[in-house]
């Protein structure tokens, strides 16, 4: 599935990196410690979070994520938006918890395993 | 930790300068200078700031009067009160150790000020602004946002354990040029002096401190 079908699937608010819309999703992690999100996402997954410093982009590059979902109603810095634009990489909102939102995520299957 | 027994304990240790940096508020410091005052040890008025993502970074500055207009920006963004049979009694003390007050705050708590608006205001107010413990997993600068942001403009990093900042290594992204001090985050009486930092100064204040870190004029950091 590619981000732009689940902004449009979940209605996402798209805040900045609109060119990366295009990019396949392979699964998902949930974390707001950047040095743990560094240590487990993996490429191609959407992460949601509550963390909105500008370092989230960063990660997102290094990890070569294919979006980021700020939850719980949380909007990005400036500074976050400045360079999630310059990398293309999506920052997608939802009012939803990342329980909430990561659950409906997995039922529409992405990162589906079998129990 | 009453501010005679944290001074009384300081002088013990042969400690010289100590900065006073209680969570997200700075009630404390003034008695503590009072009595630093007759123990001769300097101390520094301070906060230790939880920002918007969490990460502890201290706030020390030259008088009372400057760490308490950081109260009040940290006190507009600090939201919640505090349960004290959960997070204990919050005394505010006079320099005699007797109790004259409890602050209600949730001093706990995430204050919703970011971390690159507390680097700019503590700058704007004459402060150093220090990442706290950074070798430590919670509520660190580096357990929060992964690595430091090279435009934050954080004066110095600090290190609570030297050993485990030994085994980490200087390979962590993003921290490369910035000062490393060493002390204590005493939290009990028995934490102070556990670890130290040695200054080269011509006096114990903030200018001198800032050019020690930054090894200006012969002022440094010892090891």
């Amino acid at each position: 599935m590619k981000v732009e079908e689940v902004q449009a699937l979940f209605h996402l608010d798209v805040s900045a990196g609109q060119k990366g819309l295009g990019r396949e999703i392979t699964g998902g992690y949930c974390g707001d410690l950047l040095s743990d999100v560094m240590a487990n996402a993996f490429q191609g997954g959407v992460w949601l979070t509550i963390q909105s410093h500008q370092n989230i982009v960063a990660v997102a590059v290094l990890k070569e994520l294919a979006c980021i979902i700020l939850v719980n109603g949380h909007i990005p810095d400036e500074e976050t938006k400045g360079k999630a634009e310059d990398e293309g990489i999506p920052i997608l909102l939802s009012p939803l918890s990342a329980y909430d939102l990561a659950g409906r995520l997995y039922e529409a299957g992405i990162g589906k395993t079998e129990a | 930790m009453s501010p005679k027994a944290v001074v009384e304990r300081s002088a013990g240790k042969g400690l010289d300068i100590i900065a006073i940096c209680d969570h997200n508020t700075a009630e404390n410091v003034e008695a503590c200078i009072r009595v630093g005052m007759q123990h001769g040890i300097r101390v520094l008025p301070g906060l230790e700031i939880n920002s918007r993502e969490e990460a502890h970074t201290l706030a020390i500055f030259e008088t009372p009067k400057q760490a308490l207009a950081m109260q009040d920006i940290v006190y507009q963004h600090l939201d919640g009160v505090n349960r004290p049979e959960l997070f204990g009694d919050q005394v505010i003390a006079n320099e005699f150790d007797e109790v004259e007050g409890f602050n209600d705050r949730l001093l706990i708590g995430a204050t919703g000020i970011g971390l690159q608006e507390i680097v700019g205001e503590v700058h704007r107010l004459g402060g150093l602004s220090i990442a706290s413990h950074v070798d430590r997993p919670s509520f660190s600068i580096l357990s929060q946002l992964g690595f430091i942001p090279p435009d934050l403009g954080l004066d110095a990093l600090e290190v609570s354990h030297p050993e485990t900042w030994e085994s980490m290594g200087n390979d962590t992204p993003g921290i490369g040029g910035l000062p490393i001090v060493t002390s204590s985050d005493a939290h009990f009486l028995t934490d102070i002096g556990r670890v130290y930092t040695l200054f080269v100064l011509y006096a114990p204040d903030i200018e001198e401190i800032r050019k020690a870190l930054h090894g200006e004029s012969g002022r440094k950091v010892g090891r």
